[in-house]
Protein backbone atom coordinates (compact mmCIF):
# COMPACT_ATOMS: atom_id res chain seq x y z
CA UNK A 1 0.00 0.00 0.00
CA UNK A 2 1.66 2.70 -1.27
CA UNK A 3 0.09 6.38 -0.30
CA UNK A 4 -1.13 8.32 -2.93
CA UNK A 5 0.84 11.44 -3.53
CA UNK A 6 -0.67 14.89 -2.12
CA UNK A 7 0.03 18.40 -2.85
CA UNK A 8 1.84 18.66 -0.01
CA UNK A 9 4.34 16.22 -0.61
CA UNK A 10 6.49 18.65 -3.38
CA UNK A 11 7.17 21.10 -0.55
CA UNK A 12 10.83 19.89 -0.32
CA UNK A 13 10.63 22.55 -3.52
CA UNK A 14 9.71 25.09 -0.93
CA UNK A 15 13.35 25.62 1.03
CA UNK A 16 14.90 25.45 -2.42
CA UNK A 17 12.89 28.42 -3.72
CA UNK A 18 13.14 30.48 -0.45
CA UNK A 19 17.15 30.49 -0.67
CA UNK A 20 17.42 31.53 -4.37
CA UNK A 21 14.72 34.17 -3.77
CA UNK A 22 16.53 35.64 -0.96
CA UNK A 23 19.91 35.10 -3.10
CA UNK A 24 18.64 37.48 -5.45
CA UNK A 25 16.47 39.29 -3.01
CA UNK A 26 16.89 39.57 0.74
CA UNK A 27 13.94 40.94 1.62
CA UNK A 28 12.07 37.68 0.59
CA UNK A 29 13.72 36.57 3.95
CA UNK A 30 10.42 37.49 5.49
CA UNK A 31 8.67 34.87 4.11
CA UNK A 32 10.77 32.40 6.34
CA UNK A 33 8.20 33.80 8.81
CA UNK A 34 5.73 30.96 7.42
CA UNK A 35 8.19 28.40 8.81
CA UNK A 36 8.33 29.83 11.80
CA UNK A 37 4.28 30.72 12.97
CA UNK A 38 2.45 27.77 11.28
CA UNK A 39 3.73 25.41 13.50
CA UNK A 40 3.48 27.06 16.22
CA UNK A 41 -0.08 28.05 15.49
CA UNK A 42 -0.95 24.76 14.01
CA UNK A 43 0.41 23.27 17.63
CA UNK A 44 -1.71 25.85 19.67
CA UNK A 45 -4.54 25.59 17.86
CA UNK A 46 -4.91 22.05 16.18
CA UNK A 47 -3.07 20.02 19.29
CA UNK A 48 -0.77 18.39 17.02
CA UNK A 49 2.21 18.54 14.72
CA UNK A 50 0.65 18.26 10.99
CA UNK A 51 3.11 20.94 10.07
CA UNK A 52 6.20 18.29 10.68
CA UNK A 53 4.37 15.74 9.60
CA UNK A 54 3.50 16.60 6.22
CA UNK A 55 3.89 20.13 5.59
CA UNK A 56 7.54 21.19 6.44
CA UNK A 57 9.29 21.38 3.24
CA UNK A 58 13.02 21.32 5.04
CA UNK A 59 12.07 18.08 6.99
CA UNK A 60 11.09 16.56 3.23
CA UNK A 61 14.34 17.84 1.65
CA UNK A 62 16.68 16.15 3.63
CA UNK A 63 14.45 13.23 2.85
CA UNK A 64 14.33 13.72 -0.95
CA UNK A 65 17.76 14.28 -1.22
CA UNK A 66 19.48 11.65 -0.13
CA UNK A 67 17.36 9.15 -1.83
CA UNK A 68 17.73 10.83 -5.33
CA UNK A 69 21.69 11.39 -4.31
CA UNK A 70 22.84 8.73 -2.28
CA UNK A 71 24.63 11.43 -0.04
CA UNK A 72 23.58 9.78 3.69
CA UNK A 73 25.51 7.27 5.35
CA UNK A 74 22.51 6.33 6.86
CA UNK A 75 23.74 5.54 10.36
CA UNK A 76 22.13 6.28 13.29
CA UNK A 77 23.13 9.23 14.87
CA UNK A 78 24.61 9.74 18.75
CA UNK A 79 21.83 9.22 21.34
CA UNK A 80 22.84 12.61 23.10
CA UNK A 81 21.87 14.64 19.57
CA UNK A 82 18.35 13.76 20.28
CA UNK A 83 17.91 13.88 24.46
CA UNK A 84 15.53 16.21 26.05
CA UNK A 85 18.39 18.22 27.44
CA UNK A 86 20.26 18.82 24.35
CA UNK A 87 16.62 19.62 22.41
CA UNK A 88 16.01 21.77 25.16
CA UNK A 89 19.44 23.43 25.21
CA UNK A 90 19.26 23.79 21.25
CA UNK A 91 16.10 25.32 21.75
CA UNK A 92 17.05 27.91 23.80
CA UNK A 93 19.76 29.27 21.83
CA UNK A 94 17.91 29.25 19.16
CA UNK A 95 15.29 31.40 20.52
CA UNK A 96 18.22 33.58 22.25
CA UNK A 97 19.94 34.04 18.42
CA UNK A 98 16.29 34.98 17.29
CA UNK A 99 16.14 37.14 20.25
CA UNK A 100 19.09 39.20 19.20
CA UNK A 101 17.75 39.45 15.43
CA UNK A 102 15.25 41.21 16.73
CA UNK A 103 16.93 43.48 19.37
CA UNK A 104 19.79 44.39 16.31
CA UNK A 105 17.08 45.09 14.44
CA UNK A 106 15.64 47.68 17.20
CA UNK A 107 18.83 49.54 17.11
CA UNK A 108 18.68 49.91 13.80
CA UNK A 109 14.97 51.32 13.60
CA UNK A 110 15.86 53.48 16.68
CA UNK A 111 18.94 54.91 14.55
CA UNK A 112 21.54 53.84 16.96
CA UNK A 113 23.17 51.25 14.74
CA UNK A 114 23.44 51.12 10.95
CA UNK A 115 22.43 48.36 8.45
CA UNK A 116 25.04 45.47 7.90
CA UNK A 117 24.36 43.81 4.68
CA UNK A 118 26.05 40.46 5.30
CA UNK A 119 24.84 37.13 5.79
CA UNK A 120 26.08 35.52 9.10
CA UNK A 121 26.89 31.85 8.68
CA UNK A 122 27.11 29.76 11.98
CA UNK A 123 26.65 32.47 14.62
CA UNK A 124 30.76 33.43 13.11
CA UNK A 125 31.07 33.95 9.70
CA UNK A 126 30.25 37.05 8.15
CA UNK A 127 29.79 37.23 4.41
CA UNK A 128 28.96 39.82 2.20
CA UNK A 129 25.61 39.59 0.30
CA UNK A 130 24.88 43.24 -0.56
CA UNK A 131 23.54 42.75 -4.36
CA UNK A 132 20.64 41.68 -2.38
CA UNK A 133 19.96 44.88 -1.34
CA UNK A 134 19.40 48.07 -2.55
CA UNK A 135 20.04 50.87 -0.53
CA UNK A 136 17.05 52.78 0.28
CA UNK A 137 14.53 50.30 -1.11
CA UNK A 138 12.82 50.03 2.26
CA UNK A 139 13.53 51.24 5.56
CA UNK A 140 16.53 49.63 6.84
CA UNK A 141 15.28 48.02 9.99
CA UNK A 142 13.57 45.73 7.54
CA UNK A 143 16.02 44.94 5.54
CA UNK A 144 18.44 44.38 9.01
CA UNK A 145 15.57 41.67 10.07
CA UNK A 146 15.93 40.06 6.65
CA UNK A 147 19.63 39.70 6.68
CA UNK A 148 19.24 38.13 10.07
CA UNK A 149 16.31 35.84 9.24
CA UNK A 150 18.17 35.03 6.38
CA UNK A 151 21.45 34.06 7.87
CA UNK A 152 19.36 31.86 10.80
CA UNK A 153 17.72 29.46 8.02
CA UNK A 154 20.39 29.47 6.24
CA UNK A 155 22.64 28.60 9.10
CA UNK A 156 20.23 25.93 10.02
CA UNK A 157 19.61 24.55 6.84
CA UNK A 158 23.55 24.03 6.39
CA UNK A 159 23.50 22.11 9.95
CA UNK A 160 20.47 19.72 8.83
CA UNK A 161 22.56 19.04 5.21
CA UNK A 162 25.58 17.89 7.57
CA UNK A 163 23.83 15.77 9.78
CA UNK A 164 21.58 14.21 7.01
CA UNK A 165 24.80 13.74 5.64
CA UNK A 166 26.33 12.14 8.49
CA UNK A 167 23.72 9.99 10.41
CA UNK A 168 20.43 9.22 8.58
CA UNK A 169 18.68 11.83 6.74
CA UNK A 170 16.50 13.53 8.86
CA UNK A 171 18.49 13.81 11.65
CA UNK A 172 17.98 17.61 11.91
CA UNK A 173 14.74 16.87 12.54
CA UNK A 174 15.66 14.98 15.95
CA UNK A 175 16.83 18.78 17.56
CA UNK A 176 14.95 20.99 14.82
CA UNK A 177 13.86 23.74 17.75
CA UNK A 178 10.48 24.17 15.93
CA UNK A 179 9.91 20.39 15.99
CA UNK A 180 11.03 20.71 19.95
CA UNK A 181 8.76 23.66 20.72
CA UNK A 182 5.95 22.16 18.89
CA UNK A 183 6.01 18.82 20.72
CA UNK A 184 6.20 20.85 23.60
CA UNK A 185 3.26 22.46 22.41
CA UNK A 186 1.46 19.35 22.22
CA UNK A 187 2.10 17.60 24.98
CA UNK A 188 0.86 20.57 27.21
CA UNK A 189 -2.33 20.67 25.47
CA UNK A 190 -3.03 16.67 26.03
CA UNK A 191 -1.61 16.50 29.56
CA UNK A 192 -2.72 13.30 31.28
CA UNK A 193 -4.52 11.61 28.07
CA UNK A 194 -3.37 8.45 26.87
CA UNK A 195 -3.99 6.63 23.20
CA UNK A 196 -6.52 4.07 22.99
CA UNK B 1 2.64 -11.08 4.70
CA UNK B 2 2.59 -11.09 8.21
CA UNK B 3 6.22 -11.62 9.78
CA UNK B 4 7.33 -12.94 13.32
CA UNK B 5 8.24 -9.32 14.06
CA UNK B 6 6.08 -5.92 15.13
CA UNK B 7 7.62 -2.65 15.82
CA UNK B 8 7.57 -0.56 18.78
CA UNK B 9 8.50 3.09 20.16
CA UNK B 10 10.71 4.36 23.04
CA UNK B 11 7.08 7.15 23.76
CA UNK B 12 10.14 8.94 25.41
CA UNK B 13 12.45 8.99 22.67
CA UNK B 14 10.30 10.06 20.11
CA UNK B 15 10.13 13.62 18.52
CA UNK B 16 7.18 12.95 16.54
CA UNK B 17 8.68 13.68 13.48
CA UNK B 18 6.52 11.69 11.34
CA UNK B 19 9.69 10.61 9.42
CA UNK B 20 8.34 6.71 9.61
CA UNK B 21 4.89 7.61 9.18
CA UNK B 22 6.19 8.03 5.22
CA UNK B 23 7.69 4.76 5.01
CA UNK B 24 5.52 2.34 6.51
CA UNK B 25 4.19 0.28 3.52
CA UNK B 26 1.14 -0.45 5.66
CA UNK B 27 -0.05 2.78 6.83
CA UNK B 28 0.66 1.14 10.08
CA UNK B 29 2.57 3.90 12.58
CA UNK B 30 1.29 7.43 13.13
CA UNK B 31 1.62 10.31 15.33
CA UNK B 32 -0.43 10.45 18.28
CA UNK B 33 -1.74 14.17 19.42
CA UNK B 34 2.00 15.93 17.87
CA UNK B 35 3.66 13.80 21.28
CA UNK B 36 4.95 10.01 19.81
CA UNK B 37 4.15 7.49 17.28
CA UNK B 38 2.24 4.73 17.75
CA UNK B 39 1.95 1.14 15.86
CA UNK B 40 -0.69 -0.78 15.40
CA UNK B 41 0.35 -4.15 15.45
CA UNK B 42 -2.14 -5.73 13.35
CA UNK B 43 -1.58 -4.11 10.34
CA UNK B 44 1.99 -3.66 11.38
CA UNK B 45 4.16 -6.50 9.19
CA UNK B 46 7.32 -5.83 10.61
CA UNK B 47 9.40 -4.84 7.53
CA UNK B 48 11.63 -2.49 9.81
CA UNK B 49 11.60 0.36 7.14
CA UNK B 50 10.46 2.74 9.92
CA UNK B 51 13.12 1.96 11.99
CA UNK B 52 15.59 1.90 9.34
CA UNK B 53 14.67 5.73 8.70
CA UNK B 54 13.97 6.90 12.61
CA UNK B 55 16.33 10.22 13.25
CA UNK B 56 15.78 9.57 16.82
CA UNK B 57 16.73 5.74 16.55
CA UNK B 58 13.59 5.28 19.10
CA UNK B 59 11.73 2.10 16.98
CA UNK B 60 12.38 -1.38 18.01
CA UNK B 61 11.70 -4.96 16.36
CA UNK B 62 9.71 -7.31 18.51
CA UNK B 63 9.41 -10.76 18.08
CA UNK B 64 5.57 -11.54 18.49
CA UNK B 65 3.97 -13.52 21.24
CA UNK B 66 4.37 -17.03 19.86
CA UNK B 67 6.08 -16.20 17.25
CA UNK B 68 9.49 -17.30 17.91
S1 LIG C 1 11.37 18.93 13.04
FE1 LIG C 1 11.85 20.92 12.06
S2 LIG C 1 12.73 20.43 10.06
FE2 LIG C 1 11.79 18.56 10.85
S3 LIG C 1 9.76 18.54 9.97
FE3 LIG C 1 9.56 19.59 11.95
S4 LIG C 1 9.86 21.78 11.59
FE4 LIG C 1 10.54 20.65 9.77
S1 LIG D 1 7.78 -2.29 10.79
FE1 LIG D 1 7.09 -1.81 8.70
S2 LIG D 1 4.88 -2.19 8.76
FE2 LIG D 1 5.55 -2.07 10.89
S3 LIG D 1 5.19 0.06 11.43
FE3 LIG D 1 7.32 -0.11 10.76
S4 LIG D 1 7.26 0.42 8.58
FE4 LIG D 1 5.14 -0.04 9.21
S1 LIG E 1 10.59 8.64 13.03
FE1 LIG E 1 11.11 8.10 15.16
S2 LIG E 1 11.16 10.06 16.21
FE2 LIG E 1 10.10 10.44 14.29
S3 LIG E 1 7.92 10.14 14.80
FE3 LIG E 1 8.67 8.17 14.07
S4 LIG E 1 9.27 7.07 15.94
FE4 LIG E 1 9.10 9.23 16.49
Amino acid sequence: MTRKKRWYDYLWIWPILYFALGFFNILFAWLGMIDFLLPLFIAIIGGNKFFCNRLCGRGQLFAVLPRALKCSRQKPAPAWLSSRRFRYAFLLFFLTMFGNIVHQTCLVYGGAKSLSEVVKLFWTFRVPWDWAYTAGATSDWIAEFSFGFYSLMLTSTLIGLIVMALYRPRTWCSFCPMGCMTQLICEIKSRGEQPD
Amino acid sequence: MASKFFAEVNRKRCVSCGACTRECPRGAIRVWKGRYSIVDPLLCIGCGKCKQTCPADCIELKLREGGA
